[in-house]
């Protein structure tokens, strides 16, 4: 085994685990803020990839394709949380569940309608084609490197947002007692309408970005969307920098798991039965980490009491 | 509550007379459909055990019946392929009898649930929904490369196994096996929600601290209903796989585990016979939504959106009232 492909599979692991922190980012401010479990934020995914797939397709601009994911995921969200979400704050988690598992229901079927059942495709930017140079004679895709950039600068834009803004300061209050801060003279609907959109549009660009790697397709959002569970419990809910670690963490273990694992397996087994054997692991191993990770620490690595 | 016992009679006289009517004017289609709703309802039944009952979200009820289903079409293609399934250290034959089957599945269903049970409750809230989840999908990708059994096409059984005295291929027949089921799991659900156990379940589910204050261990009461939960949505699973003669992944998703919380929450969380409500109601939508349009499934979102947002207490409370009934 070279090493030069391990440190391509650590990169593919670090793309993959940023554009998860993307999804998980939203999930868990929604939850951290307004205590909601929302299945439907991978249709959010859908919406951004389908808009950026039928704006690219129009115009050829891959920069318009962005705007248009991310308005149109915002928008969904925008109506979705008006209209439908509003009214589950104050129910239990089980009336959010069948009723966000609904709006994957619409969501998936509408788009269908709109779309067909065939997969669309999103070019990646001329600019962004071909390989980039590193440093020991590593050759990497620009643009799987490109989404790592984008997605560390949008984890920072985030961080900074929540710690230093007046929307952040909000955010966080809100989080620890939602009737002080109405009593402040903070117009919570209005916030949490806003949180919602800022969470869809995240969801929607991570969509656009990845489609320009994957098929876009209807039901793209729900294997992301568990993805994206399973970070935010590993990571702690309500806890960004825990989203971070976790999207991390799930991105390399997945990427790596499915190398290394049947290469292990190879040393003591014979080659059909070491990659069944290593494979069926590593398509369960960031399941076994995250059942590891509660087991030792209930609440997630970065979980509060 | 008289009104929830006439209302428990109608629904399981109406789930007898439909397919009797079909067999009459020979539509076996109508009787499989039933069939199909009856099984769904003993899935729904085992869930409700934990849900209701329990306040225990799980996600991950998918994986029961899908080892339910599969300790099935084991057990079956060991028969029809005559290999043993196990030759050390005692050889085991596989068997196409239902009367081993079962209890099979309902130990499958248990013991899973007793070891994802014991680890996944002593978390709470979401991250107890998401654990059972991460389970679920745990076991899901175990099956897809599990290529012994078919992997991902999963594995085909050519006649359905066998039950002393009845032709099991033949839908009626085969119908009044899982109606008899129903009948036997409902009663055993109202027997166990009625019991001390039963009580002692609803009131942790209400107040943690209290039930300690008295002696109990919530987290006994839950492992329990938890296990009892598996065992039935285990024997669901069996039923399933024997009506469809086949078996694959499939049955292990996380929508199934989706659909089997909505059959719960359409019917009435915490009452005995409202999964069998939320069974039959979410097979009819299927199937008339499914005749009117190629995108029905918008229909049944919003149906269901409808429920959750102004029919709090499903398809019961709305028929019977809000409140619970305690008999």
């Amino acid at each position: 085994m070279s090493w030069i492909l391990l440190v391509e599979q650590t990169l593919n692991g670090l793309q993959f685990g940023v554009m998860l922190f993307l999804m998980a980012a939203g999930l868990t401010l929604i939850f951290g803020v307004m205590g909601l479990i929302n299945l439907a934020h991978g249709s959010l995914y859908m919406v951004g990839a389908f808009a950026a797939a039928a704006v690219a397709g129009a115009t050829g601009s891959f920069g318009l394709a962005l705007a248009a994911s991310l308005t149109a995921a915002a928008l969904a969200g925008v109506v979705i949380e008006t209209t439908v979400i509003r009214r589950l704050y104050d129910r239990d988690h089980l009336d959010q569940v069948l009723a966000t598992f609904a709006l994957i229901l619409i969501f998936s079927e509408g788009t269908r309608w709109l779309f067909g059942s065939f997969p669309l495709f999103l070019d990646r930017p001329e600019f962004l084609a071909g390989t980039v140079s590193l440093p020991f004679g590593i050759e990497y895709s620009k643009y799987r490197l490109s989404l790592i950039g984008v997605g560390l600068a949008v984890a920072a834009g985030l961080f900074w947002m929540i710690a230093k803004t007046r929307i952040g300061i909000q955010i966080r209050a809100g989080e620890n007692d939602r009737e002080m801060i109405g009593a402040l003279g903070v117009d919570i609907s209005k916030l949490y309408t806003l949180v919602f959109a800022l969470g869809a549009a995240l969801a929607g660009l991570a969509g656009a970005l990845i489609g320009a790697i994957q098929s876009v397709q209807v039901g793209m959002g729900e294997p992301v969307l568990i993805l994206a569970f399973v970070v935010i419990v590993i990571g702690g809910i309500g806890s960004i920098q825990g989203a971070l670690v976790g999207a991390i963490l799930v991105g390399v273990t997945d990427t790596l798991g499915s190398f290394l694992l049947p290469k292990v397996f190879s040393l003591f087994l014979a080659p059909a039965a070491a990659t069944s054997v290593g494979s069926s692991l590593a398509s369960m191993a960031i399941y076994i980490l995250m059942a590891g990770v509660l087991l030792v620490r209930p609440k997630g690595l970065f979980g509060g009491a | 509550m008289k009104r929830e016992r006439y209302l428990n009679f109608a629904l399981m006289a109406l789930l007898l007379f439909v397919p009797l009517l079909a067999w009459l004017l020979d539509e076996p289609f109508l009787i499989t459909l039933t069939t199909r709703a009856v099984i769904f309802a003993i899935a729904g039944v085992g869930l409700n055990l934990a849900l209701g009952f329990g306040g225990l979200v799980s996600f991950g009820h998918a994986a029961f019946f899908g080892l339910g289903g599969y300790a099935m079409g084991i057990l079956a293609h060991h028969a029809q392929t005559y290999t043993p399934l196990m030759e050390w250290p005692l050889v085991i034959e596989g068997t196409k009898s239902m009367l081993v089957v079962w209890p099979v599945a309902i130990l499958t269903g248990a013991l899973a649930a007793l070891a994802i049970g014991a680890l996944s409750l002593r978390t709470s809230g979401v991250y107890f929904i998401m654990i059972t989840l991460a389970f679920g999908q745990m076991l899901f990708y175990f099956t897809i490369s599990w290529s012994a059994y078919g992997g991902e096409d999963g594995l085909s059984i050519y006649v359905r196994n066998s039950f002393p005295g009845l032709n099991t291929m033949d839908p009626i027949q085969y119908f009044a096996i899982c109606y008899g089921l129903l009948l036997l799991v409902l009663f055993g659900v109202s027997r166990v929600s009625g019991s001390a156990f039963g009580l002692m379940l609803r009131a942790a589910k209400q107040n943690e601290e209290r039930v300690q204050a008295v002696g109990q261990t919530p987290y006994r009461l839950y492992l329990i209903a938890f296990t009892i939960s598996g065992a039935i949505t285990g024997l669901a699973g069996a039923l399933f796989a024997d009506l469809n003669r086949f078996v694959s992944p499939t049955m292990l998703s996380w929508q199934v585990s989706g659909e089997i919380m909505v059959f719960v929450i359409l019917g009435g969380v915490g009452r005995v016979y409202g999964p069998v409500a939320g069974a039959a109601l979410f097979i009819l939508l299927e199937h008339t939504l499914g005749g009117l349009s190629e995108y029905w499934h918008v229909y049944l979102g919003a149906i269901l959106l409808g429920v959750v947002l102004f029919a709090r207490g499903g398809l019961y409370g709305l028929l019977a009232g809000r409140e619970v009934a305690h008999d």
